[in-house]
């Protein structure tokens, strides 16, 4: 097998507590109790081997980053190392003397999420009262010099209104706006059937972000992240197994995607027993979809394999029952029926039978 | 945003951080969530994007540090580039 690369991009989910309850949380329904988070001592501790490793992108994210009290300890650690660290964070914890602070020492980005363009809509789906501050945080990001990015997560219930959302982009003056939707996992799969946007919706949503792309070329870029369910193609997921991404998880899990926890069959390691050095090159987790040995057919004898590497092993293990099997949301899988069946259960069943679950704190 | 000539003056862009990777054995253009490996050319130039100096004494800098002559083109090639994609900005 070809030489495996370094991993650049550190993952490091400090915790899984928020104060909000979005219910299109990609984190577990099972979610890591506070007693059982790192210490500080263990994620200096990781972040160190990480960057000795190669990782030059961090992301401290979570659950809610600015919930633990110790992240200016490692966003100082961070910047002495010599990453580029993001903080990717709903707002809610920060204040303007915290930017600062975070500016200080070295924190190179942030990333302020919304759920919506208006305090009704946002303050519902965060299940608690946030957008007025996330806008006050938004411009104190501005304000202390950070490029402003927004990332607003779409979906069914809110994606009738992203032109709303990039006109609430342009006056905030955001240099980077994400619309992404919402990637069926953890939470957002378990509310699926109230979540899933309709064709016609992404349809609409593309044509508002294009439009908006060309008009305010040069002064905010825009990404608009296409659901997978409505491509023909999966998404390369962590831009491959074990090639690019390495996440840790609050307990000290390493993971080779952020929801690896959920497959079976794979002996996932801890950062408070093993070195990331052994984790990233020897494990065989970290191992297990690394080059082509494991694919079965459609994927086997594709020729876009080294393009996609399968799609997403834990879509295909929620949809398929193999994590091995082709990600279903590839037209050539031979369970792509179930992406039509999920979208069609959606629009039907507008009003759900099951109530809308918001994640728990 | 002012546009390029010999007597602009180009620096990074809010939020870019240009440094050499030891394990990529690169130099790199990190910014939000995104990181670019560069050829040696782009980052013998992005190093002179420091906010001080203006294209032309860029120009005579790199032409005299790597003792070639007729780089302006090249250059002015690239800041263009450069600064399409974001990586630069002129004040």
């Amino acid at each position: 097998m070809a030489k495996i690369p370094p991993p650049l991009w550190l993952l490091a989910e400090v915790t899984h507590s928020c104060p909000l309850q979005c219910p299109y949380c990609s984190n577990p329904l099972e979610l890591v109790p506070k007693k059982d988070e790192l210490d500080t001592e263990t994620w200096l501790k990781v972040l160190h081997q990480a960057r000795k490793l190669g990782a030059a992108q961090l992301g401290f994210s979570g659950g809610e980053p600015l919930v633990r009290k110790d992240l200016e300890v490692l966003v100082g650690e961070a910047r002495k190392l010599g990453y580029y660290s993001n903080l990717i964070t709903s707002g809610v914890g920060m204040d303007a003397a915290r930017v600062e602070k975070f500016r200080e020492l070295g924190l190179d980005h942030i990333q302020i999420s919304f759920q919506a363009d208006d305090a009704s809509l946002n303050d519902y789906l965060a299940g608690t009262k946030a957008f007025q501050h996330k806008l006050d945080m938004a411009r104190a990001v501005k304000a202390s010099g950070y490029p402003m990015v927004l990332c607003f997560v779409i979906h069914r219930q809110n994606m009738h209104r992203v032109a709303q959302m990039l006109d609430l982009a342009v006056e905030l003056q955001a240099d980077y706006v994400e619309l992404a939707t919402t990637q069926f996992e953890g939470w957002a799969l378990a509310n699926r059937d109230h979540l899933l946007p309709s064709l016609e919706q992404v349809r609409a949503a593309e044509r508002v972000a294009k439009s908006y792309q060309e008009k305010l070329k040069g002064q905010m870029r825009i990404y608009y992240v296409v659901p997978d369910y409505y491509e023909q193609r999966p998404k390369a997921c962590v831009a491959g197994w074990g090639r690019v991404f390495l996440a840790v998880a609050p307990d000290g899990l390493a993971l080779p995607c952020h929801s690896a926890r959920s497959l079976p069959g794979l002996e996932l390691h801890n950062v408070r027993e093993h070195d990331l050095d052994w984790i990233w090159y020897e494990s065989s987790a970290f191992n297990y979809f690394r080059g082509e040995a494991w694919m079965k057919e459609p994927c086997r004898s594709c020729d876009e394999r080294e393009k996609d590497f399968g799609g997403c092993h834990c879509q295909a293990f929620k949809l398929t029952g193999d994590p091995k099997n082709a990600d279903p949301t590839c037209a050539k899988s031979p369970h792509h029926h179930l992406i039509g069946q999920a979208i069609d259960t959606s629009q039907l069943n507008l009003i759900s039978s099951k109530p809308l679950l918001f994640r728990k704190r | 945003m002012s546009e390029l000539n010999l007597t602009s003056v180009p620096k990074l862009a809010a939020g870019y951080r240009f440094q050499w990777e030891e394990v990529q054995q690169t130099h790199v253009l990190l910014y939000p969530e995104g990181m670019v490996q560069l050829n040696d050319t782009a980052a013998a130039v992005l190093a002179l994007c420091d906010g001080q100096r203006n294209v032309q004494t860029l120009i005579a800098d790199l032409e005299r540090d790597y003792e070639i002559e007729g780089l302006q083109e090249d250059v002015l090639q690239f800041l263009v580039q450069a600064q399409a994609e974001g990586w630069i900005r002129y004040g």
